[in-house]
């Protein structure tokens, strides 16, 4: 078992943790601020091939692999968790599917911009009324002559309104239950595909969360994923690999607020100490770093058995959970090392605590991974 | 290998591993064990081992050359424009305190067109002699041409110690010359002086970006070859009595020689230096009182040649704009510099500027936390003792 | 075109810290870099690269084994190839001696057109290695370049002084030092990290690979030598002056200038 990294992947590190100092860093508080999504840096990630890590150069891509794309969330989320999950969302929701299940001429026509950060992409599964309960799809996809016809609506969508190329997910066949689903790449000026509410957020405030509406929105039959009824399937398989994607999010976020303390305790002198003099403080950052790091552990494990081609589901939902949990407990108490500055924004600790909440809940709940864990080592 | 652990004196107390600036160093069974491929044999270890358990040989070559016939320090007199530059006659100061304890004579060394008038001030801030080299073709400087007088004339005369201003000239012309004559050169010394054994010259300079201070030799070598910092080194005082020499030299060079022409010379006006990367920077805080405060910081840091900081308080108060503000929320500085005037020194301020090499602190409160990071704090009202500071900056600068 | 770049690998000294208890450096945890200067000279080649395409660099450092990771991040960036001078023979040479070795490896790689450096590196922070290199090949060179302009062989630079510039020109072949002023340097691509491992080589070359006699290269050889090292006495506690009227602020003056802090 060797717990080296590759010299690709310190050099993706160091590459990752430089760009994210100078150019992430010092906008993330705005960007928090106001709720702005931050298209400049997307373009300079694009420029550095940052928008398509794991895919091969031919398609595209770095011609890297899964742990070097999961370094590379986690270091960008260490600084600003909106950034990670742009890259996570797009890389492993918007473009991996097409990667695993598109044709030649698809991964031709969007896998390769998408790699290259020429295009954005996202992933529409979630709907009013299929959040856990993914499969109670609701939108519904008729095939009439050349194209199908694409009606419902989609909601919590990240990179909504901001991103070129949708995978959507709709009920072909009502009858056949979870295999009447089927995958869509859709466009976004398709006729008939709206933007609807962009939603206003406890954190991850930067990246766009859309409403997406489909009103006789028409896709091009080619442009159908996978074959009829496969849609479940693909959604599940993604949301496998996703997941990792926000396990190492949650995994920087972590890292990140650890890291204020690290500084914050040598800086804040009380009775005449500084606060890494104080036991019960030290006690309470030993736990937190280790707890990091364990997720960190669990994290590079789910990444490296996805590049091994080897089952990788359970590792991956434990991955996530545990990582999503100790990035809410590091965060909260980072804010409460940090006292009363860390309730107030001039230190980032109150913004990293805001953005660690929604690790627990999309790409799968942490009760959904606890489902996915138990449902697969208790059978 | 030249570093050797004398392993019975190790005390396997990890000193020498710390000090190592190229991590070649580590422990082994608890004795201290070099790692030759990363070792440069710089001497760090040594310096730190409290316990001398560590050696660092300097092979004595058998063969010595005679070097008794270099005889003479030299100093280099850049001029620009028929000006001379103010650091060398920090250079003759340093000259003659070296000559003197060798009991050689000092000569100041000249290049240009047309400048006699500099000779005679160059006798009166201490060389014994000047020799200046007066040819078309070095009025402006160029690497080729001076390169090529200067080691025609350091073959002919023999100096044993020739010591050049660092400006941006000076640390192109040295290099060449010590190749040329495939001699040693020191760059960018903060103080020269004679070993009184041996006769030859130490050259202490800084290295890892400051962080240490290395005392170098040129044994074996001549002449020994240094270059100065600018704004170190003491000028003499002007002496109009003092007599010397000037001796004129042929100049043997021709157009093709210089293979680098100067187009243009173009001087611009000092550009706006941004907070992260001054030297110097004077922030104000709430106890300013008011915007019309900054204009006075803004003066001494002109006088300074640095910018102006502020602290959170003055910005949100609209009396300075955002991109002066220094701390947590502002930007993180590191000047040689911070005068901190009537800031109380909140930890969100001291985040941005706590590493600065020297905090100055102003205030009228003598609590002040911003007194328990500052070097040196000065108790009363910013605005009786900012403009003494601006005036007796302004006096200094004049002198120099 | 064919542009060598000489580059070199240092502690980022900016990290490096004095413990204030023993006086000395804490080295740990101080990552190692490609000098500043050195990227910006990389980064002029790599612009002369997009510009006129028909351009091939080759990246040189000088030092130990660990240096491939530079010459690796160098080629991450765009650079063509890459050698690594490595030999316990070089170690401990001055800037005369690392300019002899360097000369040797040059002449070994043949023909070039432009050879860049940084200007200095921040550990020995000397900026002696570039101009006496430029000697020994017997070539110009232009040192300080703050911007270049390439015509054919002829070569157009400005170069920095304290209070403006001089606008230079001279002829390939030849030798320029690049500062922080002439461009900004490119972060290395995702992809380009992949190929610097996966498809391009950095081929060490020993003592033995250039024609160096060893009487030109490593510590025995090297003309100055490093008699002490120490470290400049720690901050201490600070002080508050006495008084508040002109002769506190002089006191305040002269202790500044005897440290040089003006």
């Amino acid at each position: 078992m060797d717990f080296n990294l590759t010299k690709e992947q310190e050099m993706v590190r160091k590459l990752m943790r430089e760009f994210a100092e100078k150019e992430v860093k010092p906008i993330a508080a705005e960007v928090d601020e106001e709720g702005r999504f931050p298209r400049e840096t997307v373009e300079k990630m694009a420029r550095y091939s940052m928008m398509g890590i794991p895919f091969p150069k031919e398609l595209g891509g770095a011609g890297g692999d899964t742990l070097s794309y999961i370094i590379a969330v986690e270091e960008l989320s260490r600084v600003c968790a909106t950034t990670g999950v742009i890259l996570s969302a797009h890389t492993s929701l918007g473009a991996h599917p097409i990667y695993q299940f598109g044709t030649d001429e698809q991964k031709e026509k969007y896998l390769k911009p998408l790699a290259e950060g020429k295009y954005l992409g996202a992933f529409g599964l979630t709907e009013p009324n299929a959040g856990t309960d993914a499969a109670s799809q609701q939108t519904t996809a008729v095939l009439k002559g050349d194209h199908y016809v694409l009606n419902g609506s989609k909601v919590f969508i990240t990179n909504g309104g901001e991103a070129d190329i949708y995978i959507i997910f709709a009920m072909t066949d009502k009858s056949k239950g979870t295999k009447g689903i089927s995958a869509f790449i859709v466009e976004k000026d398709y006729p008939g595909f709206s933007i609807g509410k962009i939603e206003d957020k406890m954190g991850i405030r930067g990246s766009s969360t859309a409403e997406l509406i489909f009103e006789d929105c028409l896709v091009p039959k080619e442009n159908l994923l996978g074959q009829e009824g496969k849609g479940f399937a693909i959604a599940m398989q993604t949301l496998d690999g996703g997941r990792i994607g926000i396990a190492a999010q949650a995994l920087g976020i972590a890292q990140g607020a650890l890291d204020e303390c690290t500084k914050y305790m040598k800086e804040r002198k009380q009775f005449g100490k500084p606060l890494a003099a104080f036991q019960g403080l030290q006690w309470m950052y030993a736990d937190m770093a280790t707890k990091v790091e364990a997720a960190r552990l669990l994290v590079y494990k789910a990444a490296m058995k996805k590049d091994e081609k080897k089952p990788f589901s359970v590792d991956a939902a434990m991955a996530k959970l545990y990582a999503a949990e100790t990035a809410m407990e590091v965060t909260t108490k980072a804010v409460q090392i940090h006292g009363g500055y860390g309730y107030i924004k001039d230190y980032p600790v109150e913004r990293m605590m805001r953005d660690a909440k929604i690790t627990e809940i999309y790409e799968g709940t942490s009760q959904v991974q606890k489902m996915v864990i138990s449902a697969n080592l208790l059978k | 290998m030249s570093v050797t652990i004398l392993i019975e004196k190790c005390r396997g107390c990890r000193l020498c591993l710390k000090a190592c600036p190229f991590d070649a160093i580590k422990m082994e069974d608890g004795k201290a064990v070099i790692n030759y491929d990363k070792c440069t044999n710089c001497g760090a270890c040594e310096a730190s081992c409290r316990f001398e358990a560590i050696h660092v040989e300097r092979e004595e070559r058998e063969e010595v050359k005679d070097l008794s016939e270099y005889k003479g320090v030299w100093v280099y007199a850049e001029q620009r424009q028929g000006k001379l530059m103010f650091t060398s006659l920090e250079l003759l100061g340093e000259g003659r305190k070296l000559a003197d304890k060798l009991g050689v004579e000092l000569s100041a060394l000249l290049l240009g067109h047309e400048v006699e008038d500099i000779c005679q001030e160059l006798i009166h801030y201490g060389a014994d002699k000047v020799i200046y080299a007066n040819h078309k073709l070095l009025q402006n400087y160029t690497t080729d041409g001076y390169t090529k007088v200067i080691t025609d004339l350091i073959n002919e005369k023999k100096p044993e110690i020739v010591i050049i201003g660092a400006t941006n000239i000076g640390r192109d012309l040295a290099p060449r010359i010590a190749a040329r004559l495939n001699t040693g050169l020191t760059a960018d010394c903060t103080k020269l002086d004679i070993d009184e054994e041996q006769k030859i010259l130490l050259q202490t300079r800084p290295a890892f970006g400051g962080n240490i201070m290395a005392t170098i030799v040129t044994p074996k070598h001549r002449p020994q070859m240094a270059t100065v910092r600018p704004g170190v080194m003491k000028k003499m005082e002007k002496d109009e009595s003092r007599k010397g020499v000037v001796e004129k030299v042929d100049v043997n060079l021709h157009d093709e020689d210089i293979r680098v022409k100067v187009e243009e010379i173009v001087k611009s006006a000092k550009q706006v230096v941004n907070l992260v990367e001054a030297q110097y920077i004077v922030s104000g805080g709430r106890g300013l009182g008011g915007p019309e405060g900054f204009k006075l910081l803004k003066e001494l840091a002109d006088a300074l040649g640095g910018v102006v900081g502020s602290s959170r308080a003055a910005v949100d108060s609209g009396w300075i704009s955002h991109d002066h503000q220094v701390g947590q929320t502002g930007k993180t500085v590191r000047p040689k510099v911070y005068i901190a005037c009537g800031i109380s020194g909140a930890i969100q301020h001291l985040a941005g500027m706590q590493n600065s090499d020297c905090i100055i602190a102003i205030n009228k409160n003598p609590d002040a936390p911003i007194f328990s990071v500052a070097d040196y704090g000065i108790v009363g009202d910013l605005y009786k003792v900012v403009p003494m500071l601006i005036e007796e900056v302004k006096k200094l600068k004049e002198q120099k | 075109m064919k542009i060598i770049v000489c580059i070199k690998q240092v502690p980022d000294t900016n990290e490096v810290r004095i413990d204030p208890k023993t006086g000395t450096l804490i080295r740990e945890g101080v990552p190692s870099i490609i000098n500043h200067d050195d990227k910006n000279a990389l980064e002029e080649a790599l612009k002369l690269k997009d510009k006129y395409k028909d351009v091939h660099i080759t990246v040189l450092t000088m030092g130990p084994p660990q240096a491939d990771v530079a010459l690796r991040e160098a080629l991450a960036m765009g650079a063509d190839r890459a050698i690594l001078l490595s030999d316990r023979a070089f170690a401990g040479s001055d800037t005369w001696a690392t300019a002899k070795t360097l000369t040797a490896a040059v002449k070994k790689i043949g023909d070039y057109d432009i050879i860049f450096c940084g200007r200095q590196a921040i550990d020995g922070d000397t900026a002696q290695v570039g101009p006496q290199l430029a000697e020994d090949l017997g070539i110009p060179q232009i040192t300080y370049v703050t911007h270049l302009e390439v015509n054919g062989r002829e070569v157009k630079a400005h170069r920095a002084l304290e209070d403006g510039y001089e606008v230079l020109s001279t002829k390939m072949p030849c030798l320029l030092t690049a500062i922080k002023e002439l461009n900004e340097p490119r972060y290395a691509s995702v992809r380009g990290i992949f190929e610097a491992y996966r498809e391009k080589q950095v081929e060490i070359w020993s003592a033995k690979d250039i024609d160096i006699n060893l009487n030109e290269t490593g510590l025995n050889s090297s003309p100055t030598n490093v008699r002490q090292t120490f470290t400049p006495s720690p901050k201490g506690q600070g002080m508050i002056l006495e008084g508040n009227g002109r002769d506190t602020v002089q006191e305040l003056l002269f202790k500044l200038g005897e440290k040089h802090l003006i």
